[in-house]
């Protein structure tokens, strides 16, 4: 079992969104996240990779790779230069198979202001190969992609699963990943707050 | 950690960058001050070196607001915050480059604008000795109030209430330094304090900072 999490609950702000999210994904697996906009995906994904401390349960964030919204990139530095950057604070990973991934060998001189949209969303996802850890968690991944890169995004996905990996996706497009299974946060959201979440809770909500 | 210091370097000198903007200041102050106040050697000397560190303040916090709020702004933030580099590495580096594109061009500057304050030529010494002991400080001490104040909407006011009161016992010691080393008089007193104050900068915010990061990034 690459991830497990049991009885985590989740905050966002001082509001605790989620409780009791009970959560596996194994090796070569992919979870795909479910439930409308609000529902609590952001939150559980950025509570995994250990940017909001959980109000109950353990995380693993050592070992996940985060891509949020944004991607990352400065715009006065080419895709090569970000790209070198990200390996260099992860460990030093060569960028030669995050670059052949993603496409991007003709945009590795480009300076990232001159990117569209869809290139830089190819260029921020590169990095996920760069950090060499397993599990990945995307959130909207495919916002600004075209078909044609959706498909060769869920090709980069595959490949990591192929290669051991896991991968937690929150997202509304079908990637085609066949296996994968599908959670539903709606079914974790939190009611009224209780002195067990926190202390104070009553005092802010 | 050093990745990210060279980042940070190689954004500074690339357009839009922000590199000139302290230096332009300074000169600014020091071209001006003379037109403003008369040149006159006997009025100037003595202001010069509490001038050039002032001016050397100002200039030093103009560039804070930019340290972490860039870095929030396009996500690197929170990339940088799940990677192995820890959040104290992360203060530390941001601290450092700081310092290496605002206090080291500042320090190199002020003694070559001295002489349009009519610094005597023995001061210049002392002056880029005083800013050289003293900027570290001022890059660390902003650093911190940065990342207090990062993700607030027009945050830079805060952050300068937030950050001059503790910039005034280096500024205090550093122009003390300074003109105490024009006049000839004695300078253990303030260059001790001067470098006391850097060396405790450096030592406790990095890891104050990181912890303010970790909540502002929840």
């Amino acid at each position: 079992m690459t991830l497990s999490v049991t009885n985590l609950s989740c905050r966002r702000g001082e509001a605790v969104v989620l409780r009791g999210v009970r959560l596996s994904v194994a090796r070569g697996a992919a979870l795909v996240l479910r439930g409308p906009n609000g529902a609590g995906k952001t939150t559980l994904l950025r509570t995994l990779a250990g940017l909001t401390p959980p109000v109950s349960g353990d995380v693993a964030p050592e070992r996940c790779a985060y891509a949020g919204h944004a991607d990352g990139l400065k715009a006065q530095l080419t895709v090569g230069e970000a790209l070198r950057f990200w390996a260099a604070i992860f460990g030093g990973a060569d960028v030669g198979p995050a670059v052949r991934a993603f496409d991007l060998e003709p945009l590795l001189d480009r300076r990232a202001a001159e990117l569209s949209a869809g290139q830089k969303r190819r260029a921020g996802l590169a990095r996920l190969v760069l950090t060499g850890r397993p599990v990945w968690l995307l959130d909207e991944p495919t916002v600004s992609l075209d078909t044609d890169n959706v498909t060769r995004f869920a090709a980069a996905i595959r490949a990591h699963l192929a290669g051991g990996g896991s991968a937690i996706i929150a997202t509304h497009v079908d990637l085609g990943l066949t296996d994968a299974t599908t959670l539903d946060v709606g079914q974790f959201a939190a009611g009224t707050a209780t002195m067990q979440d926190d202390p104070f809770a009553e005092a802010v909500e | 950690m050093i990745a990210l210091i060279l980042r940070d370097l190689r954004l500074a000198i690339r357009a839009g960058g922000g590199f000139g903007q302290g230096l332009a200041f300074l000169l600014i102050l020091a071209t001006l001050i003379p037109l403003a106040v008369g040149p006159r050697a006997d009025l100037l000397a003595p202001v010069a070196p509490g001038v050039l560190w002032l001016g050397a303040l100002l200039a030093s916090l103009l560039s804070l607001d930019r340290v972490f709020a860039l870095d929030l702004e396009d996500g690197s933030l929170d990339l940088l915050a799940t990677s192995p580099v820890p959040a104290e590495g992360v203060a530390l580096a941001k601290a450092a480059a700081h310092w290496l594109t605002t206090g080291l061009p500042l320090t190199l500057a002020a003694p070559a604008l001295g002489p349009l304050l009519s610094l005597p030529a023995s001061a210049l010494p002392w002056l880029a000795l005083s800013l050289l002991l003293g900027t570290p400080a001022l890059s660390f001490i902003g650093t911190f109030g940065a990342g207090l104040t990062v993700g607030l909407k027009r945050g830079s006011l805060l952050l300068s209430l937030l950050v001059l009161p503790l910039y005034i016992p280096t500024l205090v010691f550093g122009a003390e330094l300074a003109r105490r080393g024009a006049t000839g008089l004695p300078l253990l007193t303030p260059l001790a304090l001067s470098g006391g104050i850097t060396l405790g900068c450096i030592a406790v915010l990095p890891f104050a900072t990181a912890a303010v990061l970790r909540v502002n990034l929840r």
